[in-house]
């Protein structure tokens, strides 16, 4: 077997007293999608930090592409995020004095593109996810839907090796939600794009090839998320 | 009987004959289980006895004589009138695995139980996955949509089921058990 794209081994992370996470280990594999399930409170959103270079782990190590980025600084992870993450969140988060075009080019200008070129490129990906009319519209004029599909152009539009998605559908009604998702994956599997996928709910879960639970902290074997 | 109706339904665009019925069947409900074609004779047989279609003449193009079968006036309305029937609104797969949960913990303990519950997940999980792979695939036609998003919707309520089950196991045990 081919060593993982990304993965942690005992990863354990506190906020103060409270323990989010207990020695959790995780492997994604390149293009592979995996959804990462449990309860409120179970430490998901705490790993889909900590796989992403976000937070760093108290304890265990997190290996990207061979390399334990634990021991990066944070200006190395910050451009790791950069170059080679994407990420979405429950809520969009588009930066509402921009319009959508200069929200998804804003990755391609961070990384030093040129304006023309970022604009194309941030177009082309709008229009990818059906939404290129609304290039020149600010967040405020746009649905949530059409929001969330400009924050997954923004994710993708860096052609990004993983996608970390946190309850992406979490703000949407069931089909607006289900039309996101359904788009997401129809890309990052064309693309062979890696995605860890936060979720409570087992119908979004499905999208992923696999997925793990969590409970307390630990992963659940059982898959139920519940405590006896 | 669902199937029997489904027959009529496509007989009510002009006769059929068997192997048409049941290549138009699997194509209209890609998510139903193929037809057999033993099923669609008898159940066409049946239909016949009851007065609801009728044969309408012999087709031999290029292969064995086959039979048509047309709707009869008798047929068109006994379709209208499963159209127009609501179906008892009762869960159906949940109460097999909501027997054997109650059945497990009579004859076992709340272990066997819970194992049980955790399987019936998983493979609920691997049939909602399948279901999901389908929609999403690119090509997938509206009807493959529509067809995966019943499935998905049933499968995922039993899913909600059997997780809260899962914190219930230990209380009910007492109540099955006293």
């Amino acid at each position: 077997m081919t060593d993982p794209l990304l993965s942690g081994v005992g990863i354990t992370k506190s906020y103060g007293p409270t323990s989010a996470l207990r020695g959790v280990d995780i492997e994604i594999a390149e293009g592979e999608l995996v959804a990462v399930t449990g309860p409120s409170g179970c430490g998901k959103s705490t790993l889909l930090h900590c796989l992403a270079g976000i937070v760093r782990a108290d304890e265990g190590t997190v290996t990207y592409r061979d390399q334990d980025i634990g021991l990066w600084s944070e200006a190395a992870r910050s451009r790791l995020r950069r170059d080679d993450f994407g990420v979405l969140f429950q809520f969009g988060q588009m930066v509402p004095e921009l319009t959508a075009a200069e929200n998804v080019a804003l990755p391609l200008l961070l990384a030093g593109s040129g304006r023309q070129e970022a604009r194309k490129t941030a177009i082309g990906w709008l229009d990818r996810f059906g939404v290129a009319d609304l290039a020149d519209q600010r967040p405020v004029a746009m649905s949530g839907g059409q929001q969330q599909r400009c924050a997954v152009a923004r994710a993708m539009v860096t052609e990004p090796r993983v996608v970390f998605a946190d309850e992406p559908t979490g703000a949407l009604d069931r089909l607006a939600g289900e039309q996101v998702l359904t788009e997401l994956v129809r890309a990052v599997r064309e693309q062979g794009t890696a995605v860890v996928l936060v979720t409570h709910d087992a119908s979004i879960s499905a999208y992923a090839d696999r997925e793990i639970t969590l409970l307390d902290g630990v992963v659940d074997p059982s898959g139920l998320g519940v405590a006896p | 009987m669902s199937t029997a109706h489904v027959l009529l339904g496509l007989l009510a665009g002009g006769p059929r004959h068997g192997y048409d019925l049941k290549r138009a069947h699997d194509e209209r409900l890609p998510k139903a289980k193929p037809i057999a074609y033993g099923q669609v004779y008898a159940t066409l047989g049946r239909l016949e006895r009851d007065g609801f279609v009728a044969p309408s003449g012999q087709d031999q193009e290029s292969g064995p004589e086959r039979t048509s079968y047309e709707l009869t006036d008798s047929g068109r309305r006994r379709l209208d009138d499963w159209l127009a029937e609501v179906e008892t609104p009762a869960p159906y797969v949940t109460s097999t695995v909501f027997n054997k949960v109650v059945v497990a913990l009579m004859t076992a303990d709340a272990d066997r139980a819970r194992g049980y519950l955790a399987a019936q997940r998983t493979a609920h999980m691997t049939r909602l996955r399948e279901l999901t792979a389908a929609k999403t695939a690119p090509g997938a036609s509206v009807g493959d949509v529509v067809a995966a998003d019943y499935a998905i919707g049933h499968l995922d309520a039993d899913l909600r089921w059997l997780q809260t089950t899962m914190t219930r196991v230990a209380e009910l045990q007492k109540e099955v058990t006293s």
